[in-house]
């Protein structure tokens, strides 16, 4: 598995993963896409990472545990719901703010949420496949 | 198409069945799987499959006629992806049974303390 | 304010923290949580004048779409009760603490009591059924700790078991009923009732109601069949017996006939049931009572027959046995609860409750001696005590009965000759004669545990004296609650001139006495007839309940085997057979035409055919790296179908999670054992006949769901509504993210529990192996 023309491979496929994946996060609001399918990608990058240079490799990768990428991700969720209790709706309302911001179009807590849900479940993969691999 | 799908998720139900009823771990996980596909595939055929038109609304007002329901299919997302954090949890419980009992056979741990 | 909602939330309060008031204030414990019911008793006196004539009302409300609301209500009745409740209750705390003085555990038997006193003041103050039923429960379980708070005895934790399961099927039983009799009277309200009960008693349902409520009272009273586990309950601390077995718990029952009587009573079922049971409880408890050398155990069954009684007047329910019954209702609170306590003390200071071993207390505890006395004679109906005034009362009542009068005034001479000798045996075989050989030396009880006997033992001589304190007082105030538009003012009078009563008290005291001065030749005849006990209620419920864990067991053995195999078995052909069942009873047509919304092109019947023989080849391979490659193709074909009927979202999701799950599995699969051919060919059989009904029955009900248009009313709602509120346009995103956000949050929540607990079996199982 550890061959060298795999290593080179991820080195060009994984970063470009990542990125595909962001992409595909924020583009879900509008077309196919979203936090799941863009956790899972990336997640798929760095499953990549750790067949081609090991687990220890793939956690420096990741650069954060992956326990604080889901409890990032469960917090931005919450806190996406939490806004609108500040603004005064009932919890979980979707709050829109009219600042454009380029590429990612309208700012408002469903991207937040959706955000969360992108980190939640890279941490949760990479949970399961590195105790699996590692074990 | 929908009677092919029904007789199709009929096959994949049976022979997801067939798995978990065998002694075999690994058959146990992956027959559960099967059934997650199988299930996944009937939901998405029960809420009436349309050939091509994604729930993606052009323009201001709703979707187009003849797209697709888009219900059973945030269902199914959500679905597939705890179909997967199950079936890694079963992977790992099953690992763990194997490495403390040794055993294969699902018929002898019939009882839950450790003997 | 809801006053009576506070009081009571008060004392739940005050239970709470009794643990931590005893592990403060020790010994002071007692005297400190005493002034709860103090406070009750004074507020309750300070109501006295209030319900004359009419009913307090307060009312919160909680689930007011059911019909359950904190209404109370303080009537005469209701304030009767609470009178006892708390009177008796501030007397027993006191006596509960020189009785378990340096039990350490005192702290959670105040808990307990307090828990039950306030249960018990919420049962006779709720003015909603649903409510009344709550508190009712709680008395129950309060109930069972008291019983069971000696809890290192196999007796004890028994006896509690069975009071619980006989008072708790029983609540189950009144549950029943009372959601019926709210269904019936369009009402939850209790006061309410009374003006229905017309409507209540022409019901169809009247008679099925009506004997669902009985059960629940008759189980909570003690009435025959029902009535062994009382004297089971006489495992509790005595303070308990006094308390809840004799006083107020087993009361309930007895209010809740008084409570509903306005509304049920008076029909032949009512009158003939009530009246029958009773009155066999009442000669039944008479007739054991004198059998008994525990003096706890003949106090129980003379307290059955006393409840007997109760029930007996309220189900006779005219005027006159309405007033007897509140009457016999204070004056046996007042002797029995005092005769617990007494009883209790000498237990306390002798070491032992067996008439035969004690004897000539007299002298070392005159006190004892004394109140004793008094509440024995006013069981026992002797003047001029108030029990001699209920007793007459009682007389009166069934001789004036339009039908069975001379039986049940026989039956009733006979219980109370029975429960007069029992009082004899009390008094002469514990205080005269020699002393016994008792466990300890016999010497008086400090103050605490003769104060509160002693005080409702002078009660009794005062309301004998002058019954009409209570007679004209609150007697009169409860009675209006039975009779509203009745303008009697009722009278009691400890004399009432040389009539037929007096004649039958004169017989019963005199019948007392031969039966105690015989009773000890009686005891082998009556140990004959007891042999009848063996098809009694008791045996079968000592029968049922070792029965049932057996026989349980055998159904588990059959049904919950530990093979998963053989619930997929059953699972199948049962959920075949219902479902053949539900499609020939229901009139789907299985309609393929309908269901032909389009024509299959042929990739995709090529596609569907790939599938299945990936499927077939994934169950059939006997490598484990060829099924998970099948499964892993069945999972892209998918995939693909995903992208072809319109959910890109789907496929890209399937894509991901296909590859991540091939990835899993490969990395798992070496650590997993190989397949292993253990099964015989015969189950090979059987398991893919099992396999393919399940696959026939899961196309069958596709085929019949989708001959059938869909009818969504939330897909267009999703439809029209995500780039107009939510300013998305792929609606499956936007429901996920923001119509149903939270439902997400609960499924990665799921993920994230799966995750952890997926790391916890793999990194820290051998830590705790280690350990």
């Amino acid at each position: 598995m550890f061959s060298l023309l795999f290593r080179t491979a991820t080195r060009f496929l994984f970063p470009l993963m990542i990125v595909f994946s962001i992409f595909v996060l924020f583009r879900g609001h509008n077309a196919p896409g979203g936090g799941f399918i863009g956790g899972l990608v990336g997640a798929a990058g760095f499953a990549l990472y750790i067949i081609a240079f090991g687990t220890e490799q793939a956690r420096t990768a990741m650069r954060f545990s992956r326990r604080l990428y889901m409890a990032i991700g469960l917090t931005l969720m919450l806190g996406s719901g939490l806004v609108s209790l500040l603004a005064g709706d009932a919890f979980m309302t979707t709050q829109w703010y009219s600042i454009q911001i380029p590429v990612l179009g309208k700012l408002g807590t469903p991207a937040i949420f959706d955000t969360g849900v992108y980190l939640a479940v890279i941490g949760v993969t990479m949970i399961i496949l590195m105790s699996l691999a590692e074990d | 198409m929908d009677i092919v799908l029904a007789i199709t998720i009929g096959v994949l139900v049976a022979a997801g069945i067939y798995m978990i009823q065998r002694r075999s771990f690994v058959k146990l996980i992956l027959g559960i799987a099967m059934l997650g596909h199988a299930v996944n595939l009937m939901i998405f055929t029960l809420g009436r499959v349309t050939r091509g038109v994604p729930p993606i609304i052009h323009g201001e007002h709703g979707l187009d006629v003849g797209a697709a329901d888009p219900l059973p299919q945030a269902l199914i997302l959500t679905a597939i992806v705890i179909g997967f954090g199950v079936q890694a949890f079963a992977i790992i419980l099953i690992k763990r049974v194997y490495s403390v009992f040794q055993t294969d056979n699902i018929d002898t741990l019939v009882n839950t303390d450790f003997e | 304010m809801n006053t009576l909602l506070a009081l009571i939330l008060i004392g739940f309060a005050v239970a709470a923290l009794a643990v931590s008031v005893h592990k403060i204030f020790k010994a002071a414990t007692p005297y400190i949580l005493a002034l709860y019911p103090l406070g009750l008793t004074v507020y309750f006196f300070s109501q006295l004048s209030a319900v004359h004539h009419h009913a307090l009302q307060f009312q919160s409300s909680w689930v007011p779409s059911l019909g359950i609301n904190f209404d109370f209500s303080l009537d005469g009745l209701s304030l009767l009760m609470a009178l006892l409740v708390s009177g008796i209750g501030t007397f027993v705390v006191i006596y509960a603490g020189g009785y378990l003085h340096g039990d350490e555990n005192l702290g959670k038997f105040y808990l307990f009591l307090l828990l039950f006193m306030s249960a018990m003041l919420g049962v006779v103050l709720a003015d909603n059924i649903i409510l009344l039923f709550i508190f009712w429960e709680l008395t129950s379980i309060s109930s069972f700790f008291l019983i069971g708070y000696k809890h290192k005895y196999e007796d004890s934790r028994d006896s509690a078991l069975q009071a619980l399961l006989i008072t708790g099927a029983g609540g189950l039983a009144l549950l029943a009923g009372l959601i019926l009799l709210a269904q019936i009277a369009g009402t939850t309200q209790l006061s309410a009732l009374i003006g229905q009960a017309d409507i209540i008693q022409n019901h169809a349902l009247y008679p099925v109601m009506l004997i669902l409520v009985l059960a629940g009272a008759f189980t909570k009273s003690a009435q025959f069949p029902f009535h062994f586990w009382l004297p089971g309950a006489m495992a509790a601390p005595t303070p308990v017996s006094a308390y809840l077995h004799s006083a107020t718990m087993v009361k309930a029952g007895i209010y809740l006939l008084a409570r509903l009587h306005p509304a049920l009573s008076g029909t032949p079922l009512w009158i003939g049931i009530v009246t029958t049971f009773g009155a066999f409880t009442m000669l039944m408890g008479g007739y054991l009572s004198w059998q008994k050398f525990d003096l706890k155990k003949i106090l129980a069954y003379s307290t059955i027959s006393a409840l007997g009684t109760l029930t007996m007047l309220l189900g006779i329910g005219t005027k006159l046995a309405v007033e007897t019954a509140l009457t016999f209702l204070l004056a046996h609170s007042l002797y029995k609860g005092a005769l617990f306590m007494l009883a209790g003390g000498i237990d306390h200071e002798t070491g032992t409750r067996d008439v035969r071993i004690l004897g000539g207390l007299r002298k070392t505890m005159p006190i004892t001696f004394v109140a004793t006395t008094i509440a024995i004679l006013s069981m026992s109906g002797i003047p001029p005590l108030f029990g001699f005034v209920a007793k007459e009362l009682v007389y009166d009542s069934t001789l004036h009965m339009d039908s069975a009068a001379w039986l049940t005034t026989a039956v009733a001479v006979l219980a109370n000759i029975g429960m007069g000798a029992a009082g004899w045996i009390i008094i002469v075989k514990t205080f005269f004669g020699p002393e016994g050989d008792t466990p300890k030396h016999a010497h008086e009880t400090p103050w605490t545990l003769w104060i509160g006997p002693v005080v409702l033992a002078g009660l009794s001589v005062l309301f004998g004296i002058l019954p009409d304190i209570y007679g004209s007082g609150l007697l009169n105030d409860a009675f209006h609650v039975f009779f509203p538009d009745s303008d009697k003012h009722i009278h009691l009078a400890l004399w009432h001139g040389f009539k037929t009563p007096l004649y039958l008290s004169i017989v019963t005291v005199l019948g007392a006495i031969g039966l105690y001065l015989v009773h000890e030749r009686l005891l082998p005849v009556a140990e004959r007839i007891d042999q009848i006990s063996a098809i009694g209620p008791q045996n079968l419920y000592k029968r049922g309940i070792k029965a049932l864990p057996v026989r349980a067991n055998q159904v588990s053995h059959i049904i919950q085997n530990g093979k998963l195999r053989n619930y997929l078995l059953w699972t199948t052909v049962a959920g075949f057979v219902f479902f053949l069942l539900g499609l020939w009873y229901s009139d789907i047509p299985l309609t393929f035409r309908a269901s032909f919304n389009f024509a299959p092109r042929y990739y995709e019947i090529g596609l569907s055919v790939m599938l299945m023989i990936a499927a077939i080849g994934a169950a059939a391979s006997s490598s484990r790296m060829a099924s998970i490659a099948f499964l892993g193709i069945v999972g892209y074909v998918i995939a693909v179908f995903y992208i072809l009927f319109g959910a890109p979202d789907l496929a890209m999701t399937q894509f991901s999670i296909e590859t991540l799950s091939v990835i899993l599995l490969v990395l798992a699969i070496y650590k997993l054992p190989r397949f292993a051919g253990v099964s015989t060919k015969l189950e090979h059989r059987r398991d893919a006949i099992v396999s393919a009904i399940m696959g026939a029955m899961v196309t069958l009900m596709i085929i019949a769901a989708t001959s059938f248009p869909l009818e969504s009313r939330l897909s267009p709602f999703f439809s029209e509504n995500t780039y107009i509120l939510a300013k998305g346009h792929n609606v499956v995103n936007v429901i996920l993210v923001d119509f149903r956000g939270m439902d997400t949050m609960g499924e990665v929540a799921v993920l994230v529990i799966a995750a952890l607990g997926a790391y916890a079996l793999t990194k820290l199982v051998p830590q705790k192996e280690g350990n």
